[in-house]
């Protein structure tokens, strides 16, 4: 019996690395690794890399021994760069169909309905030779019957030489080998705890969780559990989503560069944050009610006193003007800040979201809620063109976070020391070549 | 007053497209009691050098040249060129290339004895690529973009 192969997930492999890799090609058969923001774990290795038993999360520290040794190539991680190729890779993409559902920055699922099922290898290798040739980006297809399914397909597809990068569930015997070969903690939407858990009930891939009684799953893993199940056993629960819901709440966070003592630091960090924050806010036409702000110490320190605590305010008007949201928040981190501590991360949510447009009919109680929405469509328009560096409040600081070398850096920012150019989104940045 | 409504459709899988955010003109014209422009009905948008420049944004690149070795086709240090990955690079097309684990700019000629990459610049000599490995190309040049 023949399935229906509804939904194709398509995944960049090792996607920073790839970015990386494709305005360094000498560096393609060299082990590579990607950092976490701050230069802090792993967040992405080539197949050399992971070959030499580097795996996720391992802290940069830990590995300097390894990289030296073993000549391997360290980046920061560029999200300018990352997030160009991966809007180059959904726009590829969107050549083979209009409806297509950005699951991740490196992972799209696309509608396969107007396929046959024996077209659906031959469109898979058209898809990954199209990327690979406009993008320099090499990925995997899975094609199945639902998303849950088409997900375990493109791992497997990844894992298989032979598959050669596309992978389609037609039968159910090619369904269930699939399963079988999953464990069951790598099934989409199975967390750390239900793995452990079902693991515990000998439950250890995916065809095991897939016959397991509906009541069962219904009771211990609650609704969603019960999606997986269905999907797994080919019932499609879960449609593309093509539009992205809007947030109901927005946070900017960012550890610290180094620990910081001083106030001041820490509000010139804060700033930054709510101006991106609000930024973000605006650009889905959203107004928050509310405003949280948190501080930590390191969380893992044995000799200092662990401190976190977090405020939130009510706004007596919903809003997305930063000369709004700027001084609340630095009042409720002035409340907060403890002389003496080392901190390591600040950050902002905004919440309780509603459209911008249902608090502008209020015209009375917001007498200056006008005059600020035209000055942020300002502020917005020129940081858009000249970027976030061009018009800052002075609680801001001046230094620019663009800006490399390491005198030029205020204490809070990000250490990116392996950063690479960012190549495809600066005239400053492009590849130079010898002609 | 133009009035105008911006049009967010599906804003993460338009996104590439967002740069010229997509504007709907319900009304074009002026909304005046006076007499209509008569260029109301020839509305035209204003040129778009991008367009110009290549068909397929998702596959274009930018590199800023460096070296003379391609000044007979007007390449000089300083320029820019637009590198479009999607085309295919056939012979006498200028391309960028990656050989010797650098990236170069040459005119692709095919040869019976091999593909040449050649400059355009009597001081340098041609680079003859006779095996897969000594290099490959990255992409097409199609055009170059020069400040006076």
């Amino acid at each position: 019996m023949t399935t229906t192969l509804r939904f194709a997930l398509v995944d960049c492999n090792s996607f920073y690395v790839s970015c990386e890799r494709v305005f360094r090609p000498e560096l393609e058969d060299v082990p590579v690794v990607v950092l976490s923001n701050n230069d802090g774990c792993v967040i992405a290795r080539s197949d050399e890399a992971k070959a030499l038993g580097i795996k996720m999360g391992m802290p940069y520290f830990q590995l300097k021994d390894l990289i030296k040794r073993e000549r391997v190539e360290v980046f920061s991680s560029n999200y300018e760069l990352y997030g160009d190729m991966s809007r180059r890779v959904v726009s590829t993409l969107s050549q083979f169909t209009p409806n297509l559902e950005i699951y991740s920055i490196d992972e799209c699922f696309l509608d396969l309905s107007h396929l046959k099922p024996e077209e659906v290898e031959e469109w898979g290798r058209s898809v990954r030779e199209t990327v690979k040739k406009w993008t320099g980006i090499p990925v995997s297809v899975g094609a199945a019957g639902t998303k849950t399914l088409a997900k375990l397909a493109n791992r497997l597809a990844k894992k298989r030489a032979e598959a050669g990068g596309v992978l389609a569930l037609h039968t159910a015997a090619e369904t269930e080998e699939a399963l079988r070969k999953t464990p069951v903690g790598d099934v989409w939407g199975i967390g750390r705890q239900h793995a452990k858990r079902l693991q515990q009930l000998n439950v250890t891939t995916a065809w095991d969780l897939s016959r397991m009684p509906d009541g069962w799953v219904k009771k211990n893993m609650a609704v969603t559990g019960l999606r997986t199940l269905l999907e797994l056993r080919g019932q499609p629960c879960q449609d593309l989503e093509l539009e992205t819901p809007d947030k109901k709440n927005i946070c900017t966070s960012r550890s610290f560069g180094r620990p910081l003592t001083e106030l001041c630091d820490i509000e010139e960090a804060l700033s930054t944050h709510t101006v991106r924050c609000a930024t973000k806010l605006r650009r889905q036409n959203s107004c928050a009610s509310g405003v949280t702000v948190f501080l930590m110490t390191n969380r893992f320190a044995v000799t200092e006193h662990v401190y976190c605590n977090s405020r939130t305010i009510q706004l007596p008007q919903p809003t997305n003007s930063e000369l709004e949201l700027l001084p609340r928040a630095m009042h409720l981190l002035k409340d907060m800040f403890r002389p003496g501590k080392r901190y390591v991360k600040v950050g902002i949510i905004l919440n309780g979201l509603v459209p911008a447009s249902e608090v502008q009919l209020d015209l009375f109680s917001n007498q200056n809620g006008e005059k600020h929405s035209k000055l942020m469509d300002t502020l917005d328009t020129l940081r858009q063109r000249f970027g976030h560096h061009a018009l800052k409040y002075a609680v801001q600081g001046n230094k620019n976070e663009k800006d490399v070398e390491e005198e030029k850096r205020a204490p809070w920012m990000l250490q990116k020391k392996f950063l690479s150019s960012p190549y495809t989104t600066s005239l400053k940045g492009l590849l130079r070549i010898k002609a | 007053m133009k009035a105008e409504v911006i049009l967010i459709d599906r804003p993460d899988v338009m996104q590439l497209h967002d740069m010229t955010a997509h504007r709907l003109e319900l009304f074009s014209s002026a909304v005046q009691a006076g007499f209509p422009s008569p260029a109301a009905d020839y509305d035209a948008e204003p040129i778009d050098l991008n367009a110009y420049i290549t068909q397929n944004p998702t596959a274009t690149f930018l590199a800023r040249v460096e070296g003379d070795s391609m000044i007979g086709a007007h390449i000089e240090p300083g320029d820019l060129v637009v590198i479009d990955r999607s085309l295919k690079a056939t012979s006498g097309r200028i391309v960028l290339a990656f050989v010797a684990g650098e990236f170069t700019i040459k005119r692709l000629i095919d040869k019976p004895d091999g593909a040449y990459l050649e400059p355009e610049n009597p001081k340098y000599k041609s680079i003859r690529i006779n095996h897969p490995d000594m290099g490959r190309i990255w992409g097409v040049v199609v055009g170059i973009v020069k400040k006076v």
